[in-house]
């Protein structure tokens, strides 16, 4: 099993006549997902690489059973896609956009409040679930197919993080980068509880970074509920305060989001923490005892 | 985005808000003018990006216009160092006159973005004109919390309850909920991430007036508001980071002499981890995105290389999906634009990572290619010895 997609995941992509739509549709289906449908406003009816285009998604489900959308809509009318997909009832919404103003994803949140469509991202690589289906922008090469849950804010440091995974011979479950925006739709929490629940999944490893509290309030989560073992690397030990590093989420404010205090809670809470982002595939293993 | 303090004041008197009369000025007979204005006695305060200006001796009240133009002299060019500037600080190119006010009573109002809840929060406390981390810290129940729902906004009688928490009655209470409402629509008009009054006072005389103001806007929002481009003051950014911000690529200056190039925020801030833990100091973070093409690897080389304080380079790419033989053409050519002879380390992942090293080596660059993250930071810090 796994958490979120798998092999009978029916996918509809947001955006698929956009550059990097197209260009990530045609790399999911060359690993195997299932792509049935694309929506594009005022394009409905044509098809592109084969697959449908529909001018809503409510119709593209109609015609396509789609269960799960993957949404490459630019900044403005992101939210609106999001809202759009969670109206049209879909198990999940994996939303890859990056930039969408925060007023916007506020009220995308309230919007959510009593759907049952999980939101990944906004600002994030995807889902995957090695040797079933892909879902983002995620390179596949690099995963395996294996018993390793993976929760992330990043993106490339996934992969880093992955690769080192396969290196050290753990493969993954499902992989899930939840994004490195301030406002997200599935927080590490939520993730959490999922791997918990999953009975191929026998541990997880845990990719933060600086900014806000969200790994401090997994790492209570962790103690008092998970019964896995759970390893974790927090990125930006080094930097600097009151800059935004990159990620819009990634900036140290008033003494708080600091990686020392990640770090130190998640290990008082019995999380193994990799002490430098080489070796997080050992800290992986000394987790799992093996 | 940030913008200066008397910015934000036009921002929030354009919605009702009071704040106290005030001129900027752009020279000392600027200030001196502007002070006579004011009737002599007024306050002169630095505008820089940063804030904890009152204790860097940036803010002064003065007594006449002799006075606020000798003030106005030395502050003109002057480089304030706050916690919040760096240890370099920032220089003082414009200043604000502004009248002097009797205060009675000083509070804290803001409105800012709470991660938890997924919505605005305003937050105020009747302790104001301090530092508002310090008082969350040592006394949290000064601190009154809302989290505001989009879809009803921010109610008067909400507002009326932090309004009376913080000990306003009467008259002054009705204006302060009055006040409390503009500064949420200013923050939702404007996209801001930060809408802080601090001190929000009461005068002698029983007004309201925002003594002080902060906004910072959200950078994703900036397509919405063409104006925001212009109220940018560049003086008080790093010229590299301005440099990169026209190419799109987050970069921000740092005190070593390793320059970094990595795709990806978390790898990078990873990187300069690393860079650490290996003993090298970073000089810079830059992420020139998830999906580097190669001309913005080309253009994130030069910047780097134009920082002086750069002795080598350390290339970090996880390219996945991305071919390692184009990103490694990008190094190529915008190293021999800029005839760069500083060792370089690159570390490239993803597809045709052969072709890509095989390119590096021989391109008579000083450049060495790594296996790994760990192996990468070990190669640059042997380089520079």
């Amino acid at each position: 099993m796994s958490i979120l997609i798998n092999k009978e995941s029916r996918i509809l992509v947001q955006g698929i006549t956009g550059r990097s739509g197209l260009f990530h549709t045609r790399q999911c289906r060359d690993y195997g997902s299932e792509i049935v449908a694309g929506v594009t406003p005022g394009r409905g009816g044509i098809h592109i690489e084969g697959i449908p285009v529909f001018n809503t998604v409510a119709e593209a489900v109609h015609y396509t059973r789609a269960t799960v959308s993957m949404i490459f809509v630019p900044p403005p009318a992101a939210a609106d896609a999001v809202m759009e997909a969670c109206d049209a009832g879909l198990e999940l919404a994996v939303c890859i956009t990056e930039g969408i103003p925060i007023r916007d994803m506020v009220l995308v949140r309230r919007y959510q409040e009593g759907s049952n469509t999980r939101l990944i991202g906004p600002n994030c690589p995807g889902v995957i679930t090695p040797g079933e289906c892909k879902l983002g922008i995620m390179p596949g090469y690099i995963h395996r197919k294996g018993k390793i849950g993976v929760v992330s804010r990043s993106g490339t440091l996934t992969y880093e993080a992955v690769k080192q995974l396969t290196d050290s011979g753990l493969g993954q479950s499902t992989c899930v980068g939840i994004g490195g925006d301030p406002i997200i739709g599935m927080k590490f929490i939520d993730v959490l509880q999922l791997f918990n629940d999953d009975p191929d999944t026998e541990g997880v490893f845990m990719i933060g970074e600086i900014g806000g509290g969200a790994e401090e309030d997994a790492a209570v989560w962790i103690r008092d509920n998970m019964n896995k073992p759970v390893a974790a690397f927090i990125a930006g030990v080094t930097a600097p305060p009151g800059k935004r590093m990159g990620h819009a989420g990634a900036i140290i404010t008033g003494g708080k989001g600091r990686a020392e205090d990640k770090i130190r809670t998640l290990e008082e809470c019995g999380v193994t923490v990799s002490s430098s982002p080489t070796r997080m595939g050992e800290a992986m293993l000394t987790a799992l005892g093996v | 985005m940030n913008i200066h303090e008397y910015q934000a004041k036009e921002i929030l008197n354009a919605y009702g808000i009071p704040v106290p009369r005030g001129r900027v000025a752009l020279t000392s007979d600027q200030v001196e003018r502007a002070s006579k204005e004011m009737g002599g006695r007024c306050v002169i305060k630095a505008q820089i990006y940063a804030g904890g200006r009152g204790k860097a001796g940036g803010v002064k009240l003065v007594h006449h216009p002799e006075q606020a133009q000798e003030f106005g002299k030395e502050l003109f060019g002057k480089r304030l160092v706050t916690p919040q500037t760096g240890p370099e600080g920032l220089k003082v190119r414009r200043i604000l006159v502004e009248e002097a006010v009797e205060i009675a009573r000083e509070f804290y109002l803001s409105i800012t973005l709470d991660r938890e809840s997924s919505r605005y929060c305003l937050i105020a406390s009747a302790e104001g004109g301090v530092d508002i981390e310090e008082v969350a810290r040592k006394s949290p129940d000064k601190i009154h919390m809302l989290a505001i729902d989009p879809y009803t906004a921010l109610r008067p009688y909400q507002a009326r309850k932090v309004a009376l928490a913080l000990g306003l009655t009467g008259s002054v209470c009705e204006d302060c909920v009055e006040l409390i409402l503009n500064l949420y629509r200013c923050c939702l008009e404007k996209d801001c991430q930060l809408v802080e009054i601090n001190p929000l006072v009461v005068t002698r005389a029983g007004w309201l007036l925002a003594m002080d103001a902060k906004i910072t806007f959200d950078d994703n929002a900036v397509f919405r508001h063409r104006e925001y481009p212009d109220m940018m003051d560049y003086s008080q950014l790093d010229p590299l980071e301005i440099n990169a911000s026209k190419y799109d690529l987050a970069y921000i200056k740092l005190q070593g002499n390793v320059g970094c190039m990595v795709n990806g925020a978390g790898l990078a801030m990873a990187t300069l981890d690393v860079l650490k833990e290996f003993g090298a100091e970073p000089a810079n973070f830059l992420d020139v995105g998830g999906g580097a093409t190669r001309e913005k690897v080309a253009e994130a080389f030069k910047i780097i290389l134009e920082d002086c304080d750069v002795k080598g380079v350390f290339v970090n790419i996880f390219g996945g999906i991305m071919r390692c033989d184009i990103i490694a053409q990008g190094i190529i050519e915008a190293a021999a634009e800029v005839k760069c002879l500083l060792p370089i380390v690159v570390r490239m992942d993803g597809s045709k990572v052969e072709e890509g090293k095989k390119l590096l080596l021989d391109s008579g660059l000083n450049v060495q290619c790594a296996d790994n993250l760990g192996d990468g930071a070990e190669r640059i810090v042997r380089m520079l010895g």
